[in-house]
C-alpha cells in the first residue's frame, strides 16, 4: 500500500510484490534439507548453500530497486508537492473517524507530510478493492524540528505492503470487526536488513561446511540455520505486528536449537534452555506491548497504520509510553540488553558460525530491529525530541558500559566477542534512545560485518587451536601461524574499536553525534548522560580487543602442537568480511567529512538517504545532529589511548615473563577495592546468582513446598477419598450385590433345579410298561379333551 | 354304516394291541402289539380314503408301513442285544435308566 499521489509519478517495481519469495525460499530450502536430504542422497549444504545464494540475490536485486525507486519518488515529491489536494481525505482501514488531522503538540503549519495509511495501491492490481478508502491523507503540517534545507519538499516513498487478509477478527470490517493481514512490508529499513541477513548468512554457510564439516548432525545443523534464516527474513519483511510476533518467536526456537546443537553435553543444553526460557521473560512483555498498540490503534496489527497514529497524536502519549516500556523488556531480553542479557555470552556454547550468525544479523539485532520498525511508537513515547533521558537511551548507556567492563575480565575469546555484541547492541539501543535513528540502523550495518567477521575468526583461531576458546591456556603468538586470520581480526577489531577510517568509526560516530552533548552538535535533545556511557564504551571497545589481539596473536603460543591457517572455504568469508570492514562505513560518511576529503556531494549520508523515511506520515520527524570534527577526534582519541595503555600492559608482562598473561600479584590483587571489583566482573555483577539463586532459587523452594502441600493436600487426598470410597463401595457390592443377589439368585436357580429334578426322577422308573402306560394314558386324555371340546 | 364296521375293527385292533404292549414281559410280544396298533390306525386311514374318495390315505398307510418295518428291524436288534447280554427277553428287567 502506497501513497497513490506517489504511484501517479513512480510505479513501484513489481520485485516488491515478490520479496515474499525470499523467506519462502529459506523456508523451502529447511523443508527440503530436513526431511529430503537423506533421502536424495545429497549433502545438506548443496541444497542450503544455492537456496541462500539466490535469496542474496534477489535482496540485492531489492535493494538496488529500492534505491533507484526512492530516489525517483523523492525527486518527483519535491517538485510536485504544491499538486497534494486535501480533499479526498479517507478512513485508516476499517475506522473512518480516525482520519482528521489531529495536530500534535510539536507540529507546525508548513510543508505537507504525505501519510502512508488508508491510500490504496491505484498501481497496482488491488484497485478493485474498495473496501479501504481511496485516497491517501495529506496532513497540512511539518514538523518543526529540522529538515535539512535540501530536503524540504521532498518526500520518501511510502512502505510498500503487499497484504493477504489472515482471517477477520469479530465479524467483518464493516461489522466492527478488524481483518487480521500478513504480507511484506518494504521500506529502506527492511531492505537493509534483507541485504545484511542474506549476506552474512551466505558467508556462515560456506564458513560451515568446513567448520562442522563431519558433525554428527550435519543435515540437521544446515537445516536450521536455513530455518533460521527464514524466520529472520520472514520478521524483517512482517506488514503487521502480529506477524513479527511469529517470526521473533521462531528466531528464538531457531537459536534454542543451534545453541544446543552439541546437546550431548549439558552447559550446552543449558545454554539453549537459558536463551530460550530468558527471551521468554522478554516476550511477555513483547505480547503486551502489541496487545496496547493493537486496541491502541483501533483494533490492527498493521505497523504503518500504529505508527502514523502515533505520529499524529491519535494514540496519547501516555499510551505510547507504557506499549513501549513493554516492548522495550522485549528488546532487552532479545538484544541482549542489562540486566537481560546473560543468556548471550552463554549461547557461545553453539557452533561458532551459528555465533556469528546469532551476533551478527538474526538473532539479537531482531530487538533492535523492533524498535526501528515502530520507531514513532518509541520517538513520542519516550518523548525523545527535546529530551534528556529516557529509559531506552539510559538502557543502551548501562548495557554498553556494563557489557564492555565484563569483556575485560573473560578468558574465552568467544566470550569476549559475546559482551562485546552485547556492548555494542547497548550502542544500537543508545542511538535509537537519543533519536539516532539512522546512526543505530547504520551500526546494526557495520556491526553485522566485523561482527561476523571476529566470530569467524575466532572460529577459526579455535580450529587451529584443538577447538579450544581458552585465550590465557591455549593461544598466543598465531599471527605467524594464521597471517590470513590475523589481518582480516585485526581489521574487524579496528573497524569495532571504531579506528578511521574503519566502519565502526563513522557508526560510532554519528551514534555520538546523535545524542547532542558535544558542542555544537544539535540533536534531538542533550543526552549527557548516555552521550559520557557512549564515550566510556568507545574508550573500552578500543582497551579490550587489544587484549583479545594480543592474548590470541602476540606472545608466545601456550598450546601443545603446531597451529596452521584454517582452509579457504574459512578463510575468504574472513577476508570478504575484512573488505567490507573497511568499506561499509563509506556509505554513510557525514557530509562535512565529504567535503573535506573532496568526494563528490552524493556520497554525503548515502546509507542515510535510502534508510531513513523523511516526510512521510508513518515515521516521526527526528531531529539530526551536525557532525563535529572535534568530536572524532576525541573520541578516536580516547579509544588509542585505551588501546595503548592495554598494549603497554601486556608488553611490559611480556618482557617479564614470555608466557605470563596475567599480573598475579599486581595492585588487582593487592588493593580491596579493585580485588572486590575484579571479582564482581569475574562474577558477571552476580547477576546469573541473582537469577539462578535468589529469584529462581528463592522462589523455587517455595514453589516446591507449595507444590508438595498441594499434592499431599489436595491431588494426593483426592486420590485417597477416590480410592477408599472405591473399597467401600466394592466391599457393599460384594457382599450385598454380588454375593447376595446374583450368586443367590444363580443359587436358588440350581437348588431349584436340584430339588425339582429329585421329585421328577420318581417318575424315571426305567420301566418301559410304565412308560407306556403314561403315554397311552395320555393319549387317552387329550383325545377325550379333543372329543368333549371339538 | 359303512364306516362303522372299520372303526370298530380297528378300535379293537388298537384295544388288543395296546393290551398287548402294556401285559407283555416278552420284548417281541410287545413289538408286535405295536405292529397290531399300526395296523388299527391303517385300516382307519384306508377307510377313511376310501370313504372320501382321496388317495392320501392309502398313501399314508403305506408309508406307516414302511416306518413300521424299519421299527421293527430296529426293535428285534435291540430285543437280540439285550437278550444276548442277559440271557432272556423280559423287558420288565431291563430298567437300568432308572432315574
Amino acid at each position: 500500500m502506497m501513497s497513490s499521489f506517489a504511484a501517479e509519478v513512480v510505479s513501484a517495481p513489481a520485485i516488491f510484490d515478490w520479496v515474499w519469495l525470499i523467506p519462502a525460499i529459506m523456508a523451502g530450502s529447511f523443508m527440503t534439507i530436513l526431511f529430503g536430504s537423506k533421502r536424495l542422497k545429497v549433502p545438506a549444504h548443496f541444497i542450503g548453500i544455492p537456496a541462500v545464494i539466490v535469496c542474496l540475490v534477489l535482496a540485492l536485486a531489492t535493494a538496488f530497486s529500492w534505491i533507484s525507486y526512492s530516489s525517483d519518488v523523492s525527486a518527483s515529491s519535491g517538485g510536485h508537492s504544491e499538486e497534494e489536494d486535501h480533499s479526498d481525505e479517507e478512513g485508516f482501514g476499517g475506522t473512518a473517524e480516525t482520519a482528521a488531522p489531529i495536530v500534535p503538540a510539536f507540529v507546525d503549519a508548513g510543508a505537507p507530510t504525505v501519510s502512508c495509511v488508508g491510500g490504496d495501491d491505484h498501481g497496482d492490481d488491488h484497485s478493485d478493492d474498495e473496501a479501504f478508502g481511496g485516497g491517501e491523507v495529506a496532513l497540512g503540517d511539518e514538523f518543526e524540528l529540522a529538515v535539512d534545507a535540501g530536503e524540504g519538499g521532498s518526500s520518501s516513498p511510502c512502505p510498500i505492503i503487499n497484504d493477504v487478509t489472515w482471517f477477520s477478527n469479530g465479524g467483518d470490517v464493516e461489522d466492527g470487526g478488524s481483518d487480521i493481514t500478513v504480507g511484506t512490508l518494504v521500506d529502506g529499513q527492511s531492505v537493509m536488513l534483507l541485504v545484511v541477513v542474506t549476506f552474512i548468512s551466505t558467508l556462515v554457510h560456506i564458513y560451515s561446511t568446513d567448520y562442522v564439516n563431519g558433525d554428527r548432525r550435519y543435515t540437521h545443523y544446515f537445516a536450521f540455520l536455513s530455518l533460521f534464516t527464514a524466520s529472520m527474513l520472514f520478521m524483517v519483511l512482517s506488514s503487521s505486528t502480529i506477524q513479527l510476533i511469529v517470526g521473533w518467536e521462531l528466531v528464538g526456537v531457531c537459536s534454542f536449537a543451534l545453541i544446543g546443537h552439541w546437546w550431548e553435553e549439558k552447559p550446552n543444553s543449558d545454554a539453549a534452555l537459558k536463551a530460550f526460557l530468558t527471551n521468554r521473560v522478554g516476550d511477555i512483555g513483547l505480547l503486551i506491548g502489541m496487545i496496547i498498540l493493537y486496541f491502541a490503534a483501533g483494533k490492527t496489527f498493521d505497523i504503518t497504520t500504529i505508527n502514523t497514529m502515533a505520529v499524529s497524536g491519535e494514540i496519547s502519549q501516555n499510551t505510547l509510553l507504557v506499549a513501549g516500556l513493554c516492548l522495550m523488556a522485549a528488546v532487552m531480553s532479545k538484544s541482549g540488553q542489562f540486566v537481560l542479557h546473560t543468556w548471550l555470552p552463554d549461547a557461545m556454547a553453539g557452533p561458532t558460525p551459528v555465533s556469528a550468525l546469532i551476533h551478527a544479523a538474526t538473532m539479537v539485532v531482531a530487538g533492535v530491529y523492533l524498535i526501528g520498525r515502530l520507531y514513532a511508537v518509541f520517538f513520542i513515547g519516550f518523548g525523545i525530541s527535546g529530551g534528556t533521558l529516557n529509559f531506552m537511551a539510559l538502557v543502551g548507556g548501562i548495557t554498553c558500559v556494563g557489557a564492555g567492563l565484563l569483556a575485560f575480565v573473560q578468558a574465552d575469546i568467544k566470550k569476549v566477542l559475546a559482551y562485546s555484541t552485547v556492548s555494542q547492541l547497548g550502542y544500537m539501543v543508545l542511538a535509537l534512545g537519543v533519536g539516532a535513528y539512522t546512526a543505530g540502523m547504520f551500526h546494526l550495518f557495520t556491526h553485522a560485518i566485523f561482527k561476523a567477521c571476529l566470530f569467524l575468526g575466532a572460529g577459526s583461531v579455535s580450529h587451529a587451536c584443538h577447538h579450544s576458546f581458552d585465550m590465557k591456556a591455549d593461544m598466543g603468538g598465531l599471527r605467524k601461524y594464521m597471517p590470513k586470520t590475523f589481518w582480516t581480526f585485526v581489521i574487524a577489531s579496528g573497524a569495532l574499536a571504531g579506528i578511521p577510517p574503519l566502519a565502526g568509526f563513522w557508526s560510532k560516530d554519528e551514534i555520538l553525534v546523535g545524542a547532542g552533548a558535544w558542542p555544537g552538535t544539535d540533536a534531538n535533545g542533550v543526552f549527557t548522560i548516555p552521550f559520557i556511557f557512549g564515550m566510556m564504551a568507545a574508550a573500552m571497545t578500543a582497551g579490550y580487543m587489544t587484549r583479545v589481539i594480543w592474548l590470541t596473536f602476540f606472545g608466545e603460543y601456550r598450546g601443545h602442537d603446531t597451529p596452521h591457517e584454517s582452509g579457504p572455504r574459512i578463510t575468504t568469508p574472513l577476508i570478504i568480511l575484512a573488505v567490507g570492514s573497511v568499506f561499509a562505513g563509506f556509505l554513510n560518511m557525514p557530509e562535512p567529512f565529504v567535503e573535506r576529503l573532496g568526494l563528490p556531494s552524493g556520497w554525503g549520508l548515502w546509507f542515510e538517504h535510502q534508510v531513513e523515511p523523511v516526510g512521510i506520515g508513518s515515521f516521526p520527524a527526528i531531529g539530526h545532529g551536525k557532525p563535529s570534527f572535534s568530536l572524532a577526534i576525541v573520541a578516536t582519541l580516547l579509544g588509542l589511548g585505551a588501546a595503548a595503555i592495554v598494549w603497554s600492559y601486556y608488553k611490559a608482562l611480556y618482557a617479564k615473563d614470555r608466557t605470563a598473561t596475567e599480573v598475579t600479584n599486581g595492585i588487582m590483587a593487592k588493593n580491596p577495592i579493585l580485588k572486590a571489583g575484579h571479582t564482581m566482573l569475574v562474577e558477571k555483577y552476580y547477576l546469573d546468582h541473582l537469577y539462578t539463586g535468589a529469584i529462581a532459587g528463592g522462589t523455587k523452594g517455595a514453589l516446591a513446598r507449595a507444590s508438595y502441600w498441594f499434592n499431599q493436600n489436595v491431588l494426593d487426598k483426592t486420590v485417597d477419598t477416590a480410592g477408599k470410597t472405591a473399597v467401600a463401595v466394592g466391599r457393599f457390592v460384594y457382599k450385598f450385590i454380588d454375593q447376595g443377589a446374583i450368586d443367590g439368585a444363580v443359587n436358588a436357580s440350581g437348588t431349584t433345579a436340584s430339588s425339582g429334578g429329585q421329585v421328577l426322577r420318581r417318575l424315571q422308573t426305567g420301566r418301559v410298561r410304565q412308560y407306556a402306560t403314561l403315554m397311552f394314558g395320555a393319549a387317552a386324555v387329550m383325545a377325550a379333551v379333543f372329543i368333549v371340546a371339538v | 354304516m359303512f364306516l362303522n364296521q372299520f372303526l370298530f375293527l380297528s378300535a379293537v385292533l388298537f384295544c388288543i394291541g395296546v393290551y398287548g404292549v402294556l401285559t407283555r414281559k416278552n420284548g417281541v410280544l410287545v413289538l408286535m402289539s405295536i405292529e397290531l396298533i399300526l395296523n388299527a390306525v391303517n385300516i382307519n386311514m384306508v377307510a377313511f380314503g376310501a370313504f372320501n374318495a382321496d388317495l392320501g390315505g392309502q398313501v399314508f398307510a403305506l408309508f406307516i408301513i414302511a416306518v413300521a418295518a424299519a421299527e421293527v428291524g430296529v426293535g428285534l436288534a435291540i430285543v437280540l442285544l439285550i437278550y444276548r447280554n442277559r440271557r432272556s427277553i423280559d423287558i420288565t428287567e431291563a430298567d437300568l435308566m432308572k432315574g
